[in-house]
């Protein structure tokens, strides 16, 4: 494990975490980006908050145990909003792989060190693996989406045709809902 | 480098000039007299002009913004101001909209953040408006001293509160000798610096400024600043220039000799804001007053609000409704004005 | 635009995509999928006299317009400066102070910088300075003005209909200026050209033609009503049996005909069938629906004040025609919006009427006394009040409730502590949600307006985000498992929002709520909810839940 590595990123902690954050709203408009960052509160910006709640403890994880459900849980709120923003699927999933540049600006010195490289190629892995992660939760999104799309007019109307009787069903069938 | 402000600034600078080379070449008079008339002139029809506009333009329908629980079951308390019942409701709800910026403050949210109360960055928009519109006022007032002989109590009274605040620095070896300061040239002219650093930093706010939202900011920076340089700095001849506004008020205009240049570019920026006021957003002053989301009872139900204009539509009447649906309605057993049979013989006789 | 496949060069390219650092007026506009409704059906534009029916496609770079559209809209422009001082005043006094910026639920959601109100109010101000203020003729772009042309008509069409009129902006403008009024002259002006979208005009025609948006015909309503019917005999062993057109009954009901025809809807419209009939039988009130009058949707509204005025006349005319002393509303709530502000001043005086009051409790309501309209909730808020329903809350136990208040109610007649008073009469745990996200503040659905088509579903997702946001907190923090609305709009579309954000977190009217504590004589005993769910089930499925 990273274990001197991940000792740096430890203290840098916090200073990481902004510069993270920073590049994941660049995604948006400059003054959205702006809103994103400033608005501190959680109900009048749900995205930002949501945002850097979750990089949070993503980056605890990945410092961490690399814990499965928690690294989905943190995703979730952020792939969630980027699904159904006007994001293209690399753009939606981009600032994941931005902290791998965050962390080689940050330790640029000390990843001239051949064993700290080796280390931050380690990490690295962990970032690729999260990415993979976010990519299926945001394909999920998408795919309710569509869902959505799909069934809401059939949900809607349905148990009214049915009543109606304009909607034949093959005999013997449980009626759905 | 952002094309809007520099456009204004540029603007701004331009006038600098115009005024302080027209006072070179001795066209005090255009600056001191024809200008400032002219601005006047430009500034009342303007105004009045705007105003009937907005007041020819009917109110079809009372649309007020409901800001609280209105008026129901005497056991439901009723949020007075925010959802006025009656015309005093309303005269509040308007004096707080006007005098307190009252929309504005709602803005700002307190957060208890670890047992401290903390004020989010929004407070600042509402304080800086306050600062600027009330600095802004009492600078007027008190210029009304310029303008009137014997100068009114009232207005000397403002005058002493305003310069409550006094600095003076008097050793015998060195005399900071300033006259009384004026608490709100200093407010106005900060108040202007926040107002237009704020368009430029923020970016979300810099994205919806225009042009025409520096420009009257630095206008008025520029009308502060020169004030403020006329009193505490570059002085002029003051009884001078009260010569020269007295004449202008009582027609019977005058342009004493060694008034510094500087008065003349000082009035020449009021001038120019004067007359720009009616053809801006400046306007904001009368319209909110007429702002039908404000102005008007939230007692649209149990008043009825009339229409100047209400015109006739077409409708699908009941009787077209039956007319296509009728054997559909008997069969269901849906009562009819026309029973069937008569419509059919009614049909028939046609 | 997340459903082209990409060459890989352009993937690459944009992978370091940055928006763009351009001023908003040299942005142009792109047209996103998901975030747009369909254009109109034209045989709906037709139906109504609409100019410009014809079939268009909002992709396409032809929208087939009128060869006069910039006169057409010029001169539209004109009118409504003169009839409306609200558009005129708002056209001239905003000072851009971004008060309002982050207030939009579609900016907070989307992230898109026009849907900032100022600026969405700013597309269409922009085109005013050119055309109507010498400012702007003398300076043009340096004052903010710029013609009309074909990119800034596609500019008004694409976040006009991204706009749900729900006023939250208003609310903070130091000067009133409200979105929702420049919104509803945009769609009148685009409307002028044929540019509409068909999740309103289709509701609209239909509305006009058989009297409710889905184009129900009057046996087909009568037979959607005779199923619920059937339903709540089976849920309560008591059959109600309803009114239609009764000439001379006490009371005419109407209600949005989505209640009538979709989930979870159909619930409160069992709801409110369960309360006419226990009125019926206990105090003798007589309540009756109409099939001519089955809408109190208006999507007319969200096209122009016309349409809205030729839509909204059905109700007083058919108040007048049955001899009803009054009008009982359902909950909706763009439809209360317009009878609170527009209908009385459009079609009224209704002279014809009574001031309401209600028979069993003899209270007048005051607060109706010249529209004659009075909302269901209130009625039931007075009943409560007076004691004159038999409830048992405790069969709502399961349930943990939150109140989502509709935008058109909140902001546009005051309505708040009346559905709360109700919700906790009739519930015993009720939560509600943080301060700055209800009552006045209250964040929309996502889908008003007319917006909440299937295409759009990305928006609608986007635009909920706030709202679904602090349903969560109070799910976090109380275990909320319901969210309860008196709005037929947030029925139809808050249970995709729950579905999307928080699933597991139902939607329903606040009469579905009602009937489900109230005790009908005669009645089983009553082992499900309207919904045909088991009592004890849900119970035990609640503690469950607690106990985890």
């Amino acid at each position: 494990m990273a274990e001197a590595l991940v000792s740096l990123i430890h203290k840098k902690r916090s200073a990481i975490i902004a510069k993270w954050f920073d590049s994941t709203v660049h995604a948006y408009a400059p003054d959205t980006a702006a809103f994103l960052k400033s608005q501190q509160d959680q109900f009048a910006n749900p995205v930002g908050s949501s945002t850097r709640k979750g990089i949070e403890t993503l980056l605890d994880q990945l410092m961490g145990d690399m814990n499965g459900e928690a690294i989905a849980a943190s995703l979730d709120p952020i792939m969630r909003i980027r699904a159904v923003q006007s994001l293209s699927p690399a753009q939606a999933t981009a600032f994941i792989f931005a902290l791998k540049q965050v962390l080689r600006d940050m330790f640029d010195k000390q990843l001239q060190d051949p064993g700290m490289a080796r280390q931050f190629f380690e990490f690295a892995a962990r970032i690729d693996r999260v990415c993979l992660a976010a990519f299926e939760i945001y394909v999920g999104c998408r795919e309710q989406v569509f869902e959505l799309k799909a069934n809401e007019m059939r949900n809607r109307t349905f148990r009214a045709f049915k009543r109606a009787g304009l909607v034949a069903e093959p005999a013997g069938e449980e009626p759905q809902d | 480098m952002n094309k809007k402000y520099m456009v204004s600034f540029i603007a701004v600078f331009g006038l600098f000039l115009i005024a302080w080379a027209g006072v070179s070449i001795g066209l005090q008079w255009v600056f001191g007299v024809i200008i400032p008339y002219l601005a006047v002139l430009v500034f009342a029809t303007g105004f009045v002009r705007r105003v009937l506009g907005w007041s020819r333009s009917a109110v079809p329908f009372a649309i007020p913004t409901t800001g609280g629980q209105a008026k129901s079951f005497p056991w439901i308390r009723h949020a007075r101001f925010d959802c006025p019942d009656s015309r005093f409701d309303l005269w509040v709800r308007m004096a707080l909209e006007i005098l307190t910026f009252r929309s504005l403050f709602r803005n700002t949210r307190m957060k208890l953040s670890g047992g401290k109360l903390s004020y989010q960055l929004e407070i600042f928009l509402w304080v800086g408006a306050l600062a600027f519109h009330y600095a802004f006022l009492t600078v007027i007032l008190r210029h009304t001293r310029f303008f009137t002989e014997p100068v009114p109590w009232c207005v000397q009274l403002l005058e002493n509160v305003d310069s409550f605040f006094r600095l003076e620095i008097i050793y015998p070896q060195f005399q900071f000798g300033l006259p009384a300061v004026y608490l709100s040239g200093i407010v106005l002219l900060a108040a202007v610096v926040y107002l237009a650093l704020r368009r430029i930093v923020i970016p979300s706010v810099r994205y919806i400024s225009l042009a025409s939202d520096f420009f009257p900011l630095l206008l008025i920076f520029g009308i502060a600043f020169t004030g403020i340089m006329m009193r505490y700095v570059t002085k002029i001849d003051i009884n001078a220039a009260k010569q020269l506004t007295m004449g202008l008020v009582t027609f019977h205009p005058t342009v004493p000799a060694g008034i510094g240049a500087i008065f003349y570019i000082h009035l020449f920026f009021v001038s120019v804001l004067l007359a720009y006021f009616p053809y801006s957003k400046l306007m904001h002053l009368a319209g909110v007053f007429l702002s039908p989301t404000r102005n008007m009872l939230a007692s649209t139900r149990s008043y009825r609000h009339v229409n100047p204009w209400n015109y006739p539509v077409k409708v699908h009447t009941y009787e077209e409704y039956e007319e296509e649906f009728r054997e559909k309605m008997v069969e269901a057993g849906l009562p009819v004005d026309k029973p069937l049979e008569a419509s059919a013989e009614a049909a028939e006789k046609e | 635009m997340a459903d082209k496949l990409l060459k890989p060069k352009e993937l690459i390219d944009r992978i370091g995509y940055q928006p763009p650092q351009t001023d908003w007026m040299d942005t142009p506009i792109d047209i996103r999928k998901g975030m747009y409704c369909y254009a109109s059906n034209p045989k709906s534009v037709a139906n109504l006299g609409f100019p410009n029916a014809r079939p268009w496609n909002p992709t396409e770079p032809d929208w087939k317009l009128p060869e006069n559209w910039q006169q057409i809209i010029h001169d539209g422009f004109k009118e409504r400066l003169e009839r409306f001082r609200s558009f005129k005043v708002f056209m001239d006094i905003c000072v851009r102070c971004g008060a309002c910026a982050d207030k939009c639920h579609y900016f907070i959601g989307t992230g898109d910088p026009k849907n900032m109100p100022v600026l969405r109010a700013e597309l269409l101000r922009s085109v005013y300075r050119n055309d109507f203020t010498r400012m702007g003729k003398l300076l043009g772009k340096a004052n903010g003005a710029r013609p009309l042309t074909l990119d800034v008509l596609k500019e008004w069409w694409y976040y006009l209909f991204q706009c749900s009129e729900c006023r939250r902006c208003s609310l903070f403008c130091p000067y009133g200026i409200d979105t929702a009024e420049i919104t509803m002259m945009g769609r009148e002006l685009l409307n002028l050209v044929g540019l509409n979208i068909d999740w309103i005009a289709t509701p609209v025609s239909n509305c006009y033609m058989n009297g409710n948006h889905l184009g129900i015909q009057p046996h087909a309503f009568k037979d959607m009503l005779d199923f619920f019917v059937d339903d709540i005999e089976e849920r309560t062993g008591v059959r109600v049996k309803p009114e239609y057109m009764k000439k001379g009954a006490d009371i005419l009901f109407i209600t949005p005909s989505g209640d009538v025809f979709a989930d979870p809807g159909t619930y409160t419209a069992m709801g409110y069938l369960m309360l006419f009939h226990y009125l019926k039988e206990k105090y003798g009130l007589e309540v009756t629906w109409s099939t001519y009058a089955s809408e109190g949707g208006n999507f007319g509204f969200f096209t122009s004040h016309e349409t809205m005025k030729r839509l909204n006349a059905k109700m007083y005319a058919e108040a007048k025609r049955l001899g009803v002393k009054w009008i009982l509303g359902g909950e909706c709530g763009h439809m209360w919006r317009v009878i609170n502000q527009y209908m009385d001043t459009m079609n009224g005086p209704a002279d014809f009427l009574d001031v309401p009051v209600n028979p069993i409790t003899g209270t007048r309501f005051e607060q109706a006394r010249s529209t004659k309209m009075v909302h269901i909730v209130e009625f039931t808020a007075d009943l409560i009040r007076n004691r004159k329903l038999d409830l048992t809350p405790a069969r709502n136990d399961y349930l943990k409730v939150t109140y989502h208040d509709s935008c058109n109610p909140s902001r546009g007649m005051g309505f708040f502590d009346e559905p709360r008073y109700v919700i906790q009469n009739v519930c015993n745990h009720f939560y509600d949600m943080p301060a700055s996200t209800i009552r006045e503040q209250t964040f929309c659905c996502g889908s008003g307006a007319g917006l909440n088509a299937g295409e759009n579903m990305e928006l609608r997702m986007s635009g909920g985000m706030p709202r679904a946001n602090a349903v969560k907190h109070v799910r976090d923090a109380h275990g909320v498992n319901m969210l309860a609305c008196i709005c037929a709009i947030d029925r139809a579309a808050l249970p995709a929002l729950m579905d999307y954000w928080l699933p597991g977190v139902q939607v329903a009217g606040t009469h579905e709520l009602v009937a489900n504590a109230l005790n009908l004589p005669g009645q089983n005993d009553r082992a499900t909810n309207l919904r045909g769910d088991d009592l004890e089930e849900l119970k035990a499925q609640a503690e469950g839940e607690t106990d985890e």
